[in-house]
């Protein structure tokens, strides 16, 4: 198969100048601190969504709440999903394919390095484009998957196309990274590493950027209609003059569905190369694994009208869209019982990045059985739009992506910093987030089940809904709390942590045969792969019974040390982050139309000038 | 490092979950006015047999998993460091059996979904002589017509108990979602367009529900009641119903018709003296509809504001003094002839006026035959 490498002779770029300060962040194209912004960004934003959660919470805590006001409330859910979908989830996986593709595939960068950054800094700056309404004018607050036409109703108001025009500028971004992913993963593996030898999270990363790929497109679509009802005097969603609202749904959740499977993918990933370490076995049925996690890319495809069960689809889609969801458990299922059948058997050691992909298993299990009882679609007309939903979504969600995301954020911390978060800490951060999530969304099948509506304001006394919202809100509240115990780990580690060898876990995969944290040029001799799991059978032989038996040490199979002269590394650049600067302004153009057209053509001018600039400027720079 | 699972901790977190199924068991069967898992109907009986069934299913799953992993988790912690770990790769005799289990199990659960999908008569059969009412979803309060009758109504629907009712469910402006949980499951108000629902309910009773559709500023106050009655009642209450409202002459309330017809009149209609209405294409179709909440006989009811206030002459004053102190709303936005409609603006009425109002609504009696 093809590979690229950077080995261009002879320039020897491997110490550019700039390397510390914000200039050097800001035209980075190495692809360990783009993923470490996408990751900061990410927290950042998971804070953010995490305090409009607690406002939530605080305003449901009692009946007939009055902390926020009906117009402050729908904000406040509306980009609560939305943050946490589009600037915490899918971002934390940009972070760790960032991060790591590279490294697990015995590669020096991605294939597209300045693309990659372009991919950054569009995220960067639709995130700060969403959030810019909030102060001026409003935040989003049709929800975050936007309903027509009530997405299009007031079309005075601004605060609708900064959630459009910020979706589909994320949507590039995603594009764009998923582009990379591919060729990466496709043209960029070390010598030996056939697909099947690719790690499991590779594997994750390049299914999702294929379910992206193909996904985007129908959501940019229904996006570019709601933007033109909202200010061209377009009728697509216009019922009255024969446009039609159903079919902003079926856009959005040809999407949306796929969508869920890009959150959770990257966190299955996480957890079948976290389980395997601390359990010193292989994944079982790792080709299983594998291909269970492209049959559900595929299937993904095939289920989007449940979310629709309460449309009107009429009973024959009904009960096809059942089969089709009903049947996507069964690849989900079956990635669980290999993660038992991995731990069966084997030596577990509960570090904190074990724990929380235990409890991934353990909230998953919830999850998923609640989407399956959301398949029988008539359980789901009482279901659809109750609590019971956003039970069900935060199962998966927080107690899946966001418990598997800290499971790797544990895991590979030492890589990326060469410093161990302390395991003390980290123990009463996952016991404390465990029993604070459970107390915040368990109630919530209760408040489903007993009639209580999702994204309301405020609810009656006397429906029964009181007790379990006082819970749900203290439970909230107990996450936060979980949240500052991690805060905490983070600084603290920061400041006087242990010091991480390059591989403090005994890890099987490649990247943990390099030093922590890893050296700008990640390999200093790109390795010939010879087996999955390659590092761990360069440290470890089997006996005539199967056990494991150590044949090297770490540090006799890890990496050279010393990098060989003449090694080229991308160079940095500013365009990528230029061109995005460019987006941001001919998108708070497009919000202002008409008199928004004069910053936007600026705007535009200035995507100009970075793609030019982009497209003439040698990858190689020559340093006088 | 203390293990995480020793037989104290243990006893502790058998306790708390027994406390907590106790608790969720507990939470399932209370009588609760908007209980889905307590059906009022056959309807809602029969999704929640079929609830039932598919619970208890993924009961026993979540139970056979979870303690798989609990197992797991206690039998093969690492108590050497020098442990011996066979590298087990796989077994394809058992991805086998653990995809097949569960199709088996999803295709037992598929038939009865299917069944009860297609049982769920969303338009029940001729021969049951079902009640007919068309619902249009407003932002933020649901009309109700009833074309058998001839007449049009607000937020809470008397049905005959024991008799299928046919709902016609569209909207006025944006999607809503009509929901009575112990009725049936909901159906979206979509505009454009007639969706359709039976509800049936056995015995008289209040039933109440909430739209279940994000629908705006006011989405949670935006309820509805359903008062199933004894045949013989719900008769009485139509025909009643059907009649005219008397127009007092003298008095306050004759103080609040001359206001009426000053203010309230542009939207609200009274039958049979001020008749206001809009006509939307839906199904390619023209379909008349009201533009505020019909007041013909606003006496009789329970509750007002969508359904959320109790109809007392305290929230009335207070509503009629300015309708977003009880309701969050933005008439200020209201292009009436474009269907947008959100809300009902403050009058900036006088205690005069809001006096002679409440009279007159409190007039508009139901005289049952």
């Amino acid at each position: 198969m093809a590979t690229l490498t950077h080995d261009a002779p002879p320039t020897s770029t491997a110490h550019e100048p700039g390397k510390r300060g914000l200039w050097s962040w800001i035209t980075t194209t190495d692809h360990k601190r783009i993923g470490i912004l996408y990751g900061l960004s990410s927290l950042f934003f998971f804070l953010v969504g995490g305090v409009e959660a607690l406002f939530i919470r605080l305003q449901l805590a009692a009946p007939n709440g009055e902390v926020l006001s009906a117009d402050a409330y729908n904000q406040m859910f509306t980009m609560h999903g939305t943050t946490m979908v589009f600037l915490v989830v899918m971002p934390a996986a940009g972070a760790f394919a960032n991060y790591l593709l590279p490294l697990q595939l015995g590669a020096r960068d991605v294939a597209f390095p300045r693309l990659n950054a372009f991919s950054f800094w569009v995220f960067f700056f639709g995130g700060v484009f969403l959030y810019a309404s909030f102060f001026l004018g409003g935040g989003a607050d049709g929800g975050w998957f936007g309903y027509a036409p009530l997405s299009t109703q007031i079309d005075e108001v601004v605060r609708m196309d900064y959630w459009a025009l910020g979706l589909l500028v994320l949507g590039v971004a995603s594009v764009a990274s998923s582009i990379n992913f591919v060729t990466t993963a496709f043209t960029m593996r070390a010598p030996g590493m056939t697909l099947m030898r690719m790690p499991v999270f590779s594997w994750m990363v390049v299914v999702i950027s294929f379910l992206l790929l193909f996904s985007l497109p129908m959501v940019t679509v229904g996006l570019v209609q709601v933007f033109f009802d909202r200010n061209l005097g377009t009728l697509f969603y216009d019922a009255a003059s024969g446009g039609e609202p159903i079919l902003w749904q079926h856009l959005f959740w040809l999407f949306g569905h796929p969508e869920v499977y890009v959150l959770i993918l990257p966190a299955m990933g996480i957890v079948s190369e976290v389980l395997p370490t601390f359990s010193r076995k292989p994944l079982f049925g790792r080709s299983f694994v594998i291909f269970s996690g492209i049959a559900i890319g595929f299937m993904g495809f095939g289920v989007w009208a449940h979310h629709m069960f309460t449309s009107g689809l009429g009973p024959v889609a009904e009960a096809a869209f059942a089969l089709t969801t009903m049947f996507i458990a069964v690849p989900t299922g079956v990635k669980i019982f290999n993660w038992l059948g991995t731990m069966w058997g084997g030596s577990l050691r509960f570090t904190t990045a074990m724990l929380f992909s235990i409890g991934f298993i353990a909230m998953f299990v919830i999850g998923g059985l609640s989407g399956v009882t959301h398949s029988i679609v008539p359980a789901d007309s009482q279901q659809h739009d109750s609590y019971y939903v956003v039970a069900h979504f935060h199962y998966v969600l927080f107690g899946g992506a966001i418990f598997g995301i800290f499971s790797g954020i544990y895991f590979w911390w030492p890589k990326l910093t060469g410093k161990l978060l302390d395991e003390r800490i980290g123990k009463w951060h996952f016991w404390l987030m465990l029993l604070g999530f459970n107390l915040a969304f368990a109630p919530m099948h209760f408040l489903g089940l007993n009639g209580m509506p999702r994204r309301t304001y405020r609810y009656n006394e006397g429906l029964g809904l009181d007790l379990w919202n006082l819970v749900s809100t203290i439970g909230a509240f107990l996450i936060a709390v979980s949240m500052l115990v991690f805060l905490w780990n983070w600084w603290r580690t920061a400041r006087k942590g242990t010091r991480a060898s390059g591989d403090p876990w005994d890890g099987r995969t490649l990247e943990w045969s390099i030093a922590s944290p890893t050296p700008e040029y990640n390999f200093a001799r790109i390795p010939t792969v010879e087996a999955e799991d390659d590092f761990w059978h360069r440290k470890y032989g089997e006996d005539e019974e199967g056990n494991a038996v150590p044949i090297a040490t770490a540090e006799e199979v890890s990496d050279d040390p010393e990098p060989p002269a003449g090694l080229h590394l991308p160079s940095p650049s500013y365009y990528p982050a230029l061109t995005g600067a460019g987006i941001f302004v001919t998108l708070m153009g497009l919000v202002y139309l008409p008199w928004g057209l004069i910053p936007a053509a600026v705007g535009a001018l200035v995507i100009l000038w970075g793609l030019f600039g982009w497209s003439m400027e040698p990858i190689v720079k020559e340093h006088h | 490092m203390k293990h995480e699972l020793d037989s104290r901790r243990r006893r502790r977190i058998f306790a708390a979950v027994v406390v907590i199924v106790a608790l969720a068991l507990a939470a399932c069967s209370t009588e609760l006015p908007q209980n889905s898992l307590n059906p009022a109907g056959p309807e809602a009986r029969k999704i929640d047999d079929l609830f039932n069934l598919v619970f208890w299913i993924a009961t026993v799953i979540f139970v056979i998993v979870e303690a798989a992993l609990i197992y797991v988790v206690i039998r093969y912690r690492r108590r050497r460091e020098d442990q011996q770990v066979k590298q087990v790769h796989g077994s394809p005799r058992l991805e086998i059996a653990w995809t097949i289990i569960p199709v088996v199990i999803l295709a037992i659960v598929a038939v009865p979904t299917l069944r009860t999908i297609f049982d769920l008569r969303s338009e029940p059969d001729p021969s049951e002589n079902a009640l007919v009412i068309d619902v249009i979803g407003h932002q933020w309060w649901w009309e109700f017509s009833y074309p058998e009758y001839g007449f049009t109504t607000a937020n809470e629907m008397h049905i005959p108990a024991g008799r299928a009712v046919s709902l016609n469910i569209t909207s006025a402006d944006v999607i809503h979602s009509f929901w009575v949980p112990q009725l049936n499951g909901k159906r979206d108000a979509v505009p454009g367009r007639w969706n359709h629902l039976t509800i049936e309910a056995d015995e008289p009773g209040v039933y109440l529900g909430q739209c279940a559709e994000f629908c705006g500023l006011a989405h949670a106050d935006m309820r509805q009641r359903v008062i199933a009655e004894t045949p013989e009642d719900f008769e009485a209450w139509a025909r009643a119903m059907a009649g005219p409202a008397a127009v007092p002459t003298e008095g306050l309330a004759a103080e609040g018709w001359a206001t009426f017809e000053r203010v309230c009149a542009a939207c609200h209609t009274v039958q049979g003296s001020v008749e206001v209405s809009r006509t939307i294409p839906i199904d390619g179709e023209d379909v008349e509809v009201a533009l505020a909440p019909n007041l013909t006989h606003y006496a009789s009811r329970t509750t007002f504001g969508g359904a959320s206030f109790e109809n007392t002459t305290e929230h009335l004053r207070a509503w009629l003094a300015n309708p977003s102190d009880l309701k969050p709303m933005d008439p200020d936005r209201n292009i009436i002839d474009q269907g947008r409609i959100l809300g009902m603006p403050n009058f900036g009425l006088d205690d005069a006026e809001i006096d002679g109002l409440i009279a007159l609504l409190q007039s508009f009696t139901l005289e049952r035959p």
